[in-house]
């Protein structure tokens, strides 16, 4: 199965924010940010047609999520998912002594997951704290 | 018949728009449309009074799913967690009013528990950096009527703070910018080509995480010093020309963002972006100011260290503050398993927080206050419903440019739903009597 | 309401002239009145062989604002290893030269003070102003907004209008439920809007073309216009420069020709705030250079009788400077590279903020501190010049026991001279400090720290004084002036006082803080004709500039000043 990697980054989007005040249990939330935003040449390179589920994995965690096209693009290399549980899935929590984790500059790997299920917030958040996923 | 309610203050984030106006039903009832506020503000005030608002306190049970309790029941289960607790965390405090903030201080003084806000997942970095070197700033009113030079930097307000640029930033015409945009120069350094850099004089896609070495790679070249070809993926001659377009401004500020606070140099990337403004005032008027996230973060650090002297991460539990980043830091603290029970108010790091904090606060003693359902709420003991601060009920907030704005009370809340500060207030009742004292 | 009888201390009130006598004090629902007239249940409080004043006024501290919090939130360091924890009713406490706001309440108390000034207010950050003043315990506090750079009165005094500025001054006191008129660094800090300054009074503000000297006079000609409690307070151009001392001369000369008006008491139309940095010869910091003025100062002031002000005398402590002046604090970080921090107010005023080291074994540190006891000694009426240390600018308020202890102790001068400053044979040659042998009684004492800065806030009916009628705060110090002749007793004395009644309720009890009291925040209310062009002004002003709405101006809500006392003042003539 082909894997690439990348460079990861989390942070806010207006869909991100608008759907967050809505609630996070709903569907407008998980389609907000149950995302990863890709160059369109990583897409390629990762032989994924857009709007594919994805596996993220980091050295700190896995997630599945849907490849989208980048929005604020070019930008080869790099990928972006907007701040939530499923970029908080991977993000490095070191905090090197600062207090503050690592969100930006997370070394990832992605691969093909079309038949993995992307969960909701709480779906995924419960999931995770029980080990479930 | 409706009416319109005035300069209301909108609850969402660090730019605090004072000039939305709320039009409600005739009886005050209900709110029927919100004007001036951008999509998340206006998102957040109509869907104050969707029909699933959660109006009752919920305790978890045994099979993971959650029973209606009473507020009694829900002071009475928050009070015994933090005065049993030998170290409690009381997390959060950026999406609720300073009075509020100062009643949870009571409580966090009397069971001896850890302070900490979301600047720890924020801007965290730029509070300890200011420690270290300073911060020459302005208030965001004189960047509207001075501020010739607009650069942001690892930030992007078009999405992030919607109406800052038309408020403050990029649009207004001021008493000195009376040409608005078109006086002034915008340059933005973000790794992706951002809505906001659509709109820039000159973007400076820098490689991801090298902002230190761009940042330093500009305070030589204001010195026309010499620099190497390429700096941070930018070619030098791109840097010679932002340094001189800077210098050759009247009056300039850096706003900044996650970009630079949460990639790996942290604070760090803060104190030579600090120390670039500095150097910058000797040619000429320069300010940097930090886009706080939540509407009252700032608040949260305000009342902290008039109260205790530090504006975050601020450790109770010895009967005296202490405080040190990265030992009595939110995230450090839950991750090495130093705290026995968590209390979360006005903020939700069931979605913020890296999975691996999340999980300790799911397998403690866990109390989340929110008026959503949240990961947090879902994963924590007990889950709180309360009013929303700034529709809901009134209250003081602080602004990204630490400028205090009162918020209004637009509507009432839903029937019986306590708000944080009548919540708090009977939960330090109730710690007192526990543990004797006043 | 309780009542109090204080027995048997030596008083010392200049209002009533009583200069040790023993007499008792009565305090019932609140006020002083005649030991006469309380009844057989009152607390008797022993005072034998101590001392007995009414409680400290203090004219100028920055101990409440955005300013003050950022010297406590960008130095951590100023919490270490001074902290002190929650006790009883008493809250935890940190801090040494920005104290948070409950250490600030009880280090107040405990030096037997009952009311404290808020010497600057951006009136944009009112709110932040009044919520620590809330948070601070037992003392009653009123906080001065800053005039001296604000837009609206640039452009009416520029066109001479003192009518259309006594209006605003009145409105933006209402706004922000502030006390006075407060003029800092006139016109350079609405020029440090672009970096550049006003060294002297003639030097006029860009765009605005007015001269700090017509700010002086005309902020002088509104606040008698409308006959408010205190007169214009100043923080005059230069200061710290070496050679100011002209400038604050050419300052001070503006009040000539100007009298009180309004019915509250004082005799001066001018305060000038923190003399002692403004009284510097010489051209540069080199002892060779540098040098006391002053006397040349002090010749003028005693000259006249108008005038009013407070030491600001340096303590010879690590501390942290912050102050409206910006660019003075741009020039500070220039000079010793300590982290600085600056923020800019839209249309009103600046503030910076910077740690600052008085290293005794420096030339320069000695030589300020001689220059604040200078001016003190010299002075001819103690009604007219306060106790203070500006503080954090020149030390922490704590030292107030330090600096009377100097005052009144020529032994503990020359104890600092010889024992504790490096170049104290220098700072003899350079000032005027040791050939001073004038030493303060506790009477002139009383005047310094009770009731002459009442009188000059126009607070005499309330503070000052142990006369009946007037405010129950009364407190009592372990000194004993018959018996106790070392100096380090007055110290120690006026640091922690035995007992304190605060508005008629016993605050500290045998030295120890037993209530958090029932603290007040004093503003003043002048009422003044209707003025359709001020109020079209700053309509027009808050649409086109300001970045936040007119409607969400005012300082209201219970929650801000939830302990009000309101003067009223009619200015309507």
């Amino acid at each position: 199965m082909t894997k690439i990697a990348l460079n990861l980054i989390s942070g806010r989007t207006i869909h991100q924010g608008v759907a967050m005040e809505a609630g996070k249990e709903k569907d407008a939330y998980t389609k907000a940010c149950g995302i990863i935003e890709m160059d369109p040449s990583d897409l390629k390179k990762l032989g994924a047609w857009r709007n594919t589920n994805v596996r993220v994995t980091s050295p700190y965690g896995s997630v599945v999520v849907k490849a989208v096209e980048a929005t604020q693009g070019p930008h080869p290399g790099l990928a972006y998912i907007p701040m939530g549980p499923w970029a908080n899935s991977v993000t490095d929590p070191n905090t090197y002594s600062t207090g503050m984790p690592t969100f930006k500059g997370v070394p990832i790997e992605v691969e093909i997951a079309m038949n993995e299920k992307i969960l909701s917030s709480v779906e995924l958040v419960q999931k995770k704290c029980r080990g479930e996923v | 018949m409706t009416k319109v309610v005035p300069d209301v203050i909108c609850p969402f984030c660090g730019t605090l728009c004072d000039d939305i106006e709320v039009e409600v039903s005739d009886d005050g009832k209900t709110i029927v449309d919100v004007y001036n506020a951008c999509a998340i503000g206006a998102q957040k005030f109509m869907h104050a009074q969707a029909g699933d608002r959660v109006t009752r306190p919920r305790m978890q049970q045994p099979d993971g799913s959650y029973k209606e309790v009473s507020y009694d029941e829900a002071v009475e289960y928050t009070a015994q967690m933090l005065v049993n607790a030998k170290k409690p965390l009381m997390y959060g405090w950026s999406s609720t009013s300073c009075e509020a903030q100062g009643v949870g201080h009571e409580i966090a003084e009397k069971v001896g528990a850890i302070v900490d806000n979301t600047a720890t997942v924020c801007h965290g970095s730029t509070l300890i950096a200011v420690q270290d070197v300073g911060i020459p700033s302005c208030t965001l009113g004189e960047i509207k009527n001075r501020a010739d030079r607009i650069i942001f930097w690892g930030c992007n307000p078009t999405h992030a703070h919607p109406r800052h640029q038309s408020r403050y930033s990029i649009y207004p015409r001021g008493f000195f910018t009376n040409k608005g945009h078109k006086n002034r120069k915008m340059i933005v350094v973000d790794p992706r080509n951002t809505d906001t850099a659509k709109m820039a004089d000159i973007h400076y896609q820098i490689e991801q995480g090298r902002d230190f070495e761009l940042l330093s790679a500009f305070r030589v070249a204001l010195r026309n010093e010499v620099l190497p070809d390429f700096v941070a993926g930018i070619p030098k001659e791109k840097i010679y020309e932002g340094a001189e377009l800077m210098k050759s401004g009247r009056f300039g500020v850096i706003f900044f963002g996650m970009g630079v606070t949460q990639s790996l140099s942290k604070n760090h990337n803060i104190d030579n972006a600090i120390m670039l403004t500095k150097d910058l005032n000797e040619f000429t008027k320069f300010s940097i100011m930090a886009m706080r996230g939540h509407y009252n973060v700032t608040g949260s650090g305000q009342v902290l260290g008039w109260q205790f002297g530090f504006p975050f991460c601020v450790d109770l539990t010895r009967g005296f503050a202490r405080y040190n980043p990265g030992e009595t830091s939110s995230n450090d603290l839950l991750r090495r398993g130093e705290v026995d029970a968590v209390f979360v108010l006005g903020s939700d790091p069931g979605a913020h927080f890296p999975i691996s904090s999340v999980k300790k606060i799911a397998e403690l003693p866990s109390v989340a206050v929110d008026p959503h359902i949240t990961p947090t709420t879902e994963v924590s003991k007990l889950h709180v419903p309360v009013a929303f601060v700034g529709i809901e009920v009134g209250g003081s907030c602080y602004r990204m440019d630490n400028v205090p704005i009162d918020a209004r009370k637009v509507v009432d809340p839903p029937e019986g739903v306590l708000t944080d500060e009548e919540f708090l207030t009977r939960v330090n009742t109730r710690v007192g009597e526990l543990m004797g004292v006043n | 309401m309780s009542e109090y009888l204080i027995k048997n201390g030596f008083v010392f009130d200049p209002v009533l002239g009583i200069k040790g006598d023993k007499v008792d004090v009565g305090i019932k629902d609140g006020k002083i009145v005649e030991a006469s007239d309380v009844s057989s249940k009152a607390k008797k409080i022993d005072a034998s062989g101590k001392t007995v004043m009414a409680a400290g006024v203090d004219v100028h501290a920055h101990v409440a604002g955005p300013k003050v919090n950022v010297g406590r939130n960008y130095r951590p360091e100023d919490k270490l290893f001074k902290g002190s924890p929650k006790s009883g009713m008493k809250r935890m406490e940190g801090g040494f030269s920005v104290p948070t706001t409950f250490r600030t309440g009880y280090n107040y108390a405990r030096m037997g003070y009952g009311f404290v000034m808020e010497a600057a207010m951006p009136p944009l950050y009112a709110r932040h102003v009044h919520e620590e003043i809330r948070d601070t315990p037992i003392i009653d506090e009123a906080a001065l907004p800053v005039f001296g750079n604000n837009w609206f009165v640039l452009e009416y005094l520029k066109n001479g209008e003192v009518e259309n500025t006594a209006a605003y001054i009145a409105w933006l006191l209402r706004m922000t439920r502030g006390f006075g008129v407060k003029n800092v660094n006139p016109g350079g800090t609405e020029a440090w809007g672009w970096g550049l300054n006003c060294p002297t009074i003639h030097d006029p503000v860009p765009y605005f073309d007015i001269t700090p000297a017509q700010i002086i006079r005309g902020l002088i000609e509104a606040n008698e216009f409308l006959g408010l409690p205190h007169c214009m307070h100043v923080h005059g151009n230069s200061l710290g420069e070496p050679g100011n001392y002209t400038v604050t001369l050419d300052t001070l000369k503006q009040a000539e020709g100007f009298s009180p008006k309004g019915s509250f008491g004082r005799d001066q139309v001018l305060h000038h705030t923190h003399l002692q940095f403004h009284s510097y010869g010489g051209d540069s910091y080199a002892s060779k250079s540098f040098e006391s003025k002053s006397k040349e100062i002090m010749d003028y002031v005693n000259s006249v009788d108008n005038i009013t002000f407070d030491m600001g005398c340096v303590t010879l402590d690590e501390t942290t400077t912050m102050t409206a002046d910006g660019p003075f604090e741009h020039h500070l970080t220039e000079l010793n590279h300590l982290k600085w921090a600056n923020t800019d107010v839209e249309l009103e005023t600046a503030a910076g903020v910077v740690p600052y080291v008085y290293n005794p074994k420096t030339f320069i540190a000695g030589a300020q501190w001689a220059i604040g006891i200078e001016l003190a000694l010299y002075a001819k009426d103690m009604m007219k010049v306060f106790v203070t240390t500006d503080h954090p600018n020149a030390g922490p308020f704590t030292r107030y026991p330090r600096v009377i202890k100097w005052l009144m102790s020529r032994k503990a001068r020359e104890d600092v001279l010889d024992n504790v400053l490096k170049y104290g044979d220098t700072v003899r040659d350079r000032c005027f400090i040791g050939e001073i042998d004038r030493e303060l009684s506790l009477y002139e004492i009383a005047m310094m720290t009770r009731a002459g800065p009442a009188k000059a806030l126009g607070l005499a009916h309330m503070f000052g004084s142990l006369k009946p009628g007037l405010e129950g705060d009364v407190v009592v110090y372990p000194f004993n002036p018959e018996t106790d002749d070392d100096p380090e007793k007055i110290e120690q004395a006026f640091s922690n006082c035995s007992f304190l009644v605060k508005s008629g309720q016993l605050v500290i009890d045998k030295g120890e803080i037993v209530s958090n009291g029932t603290k007040r925040t004093l503003w003043v209310d002048a009422k003044v004709n209707e003025n359709p062009q001020v109020m079209r002004d700053v309509e027009q002003k808050f649409l086109k500039y300001y970045s936040v709405n007119l409607g969400n101006y005012e300082v209201t809500g219970h929650h801000f000043v939830p302990n009000p006392y309101v003067i009223e003042v009619d200015a309507t003539q």
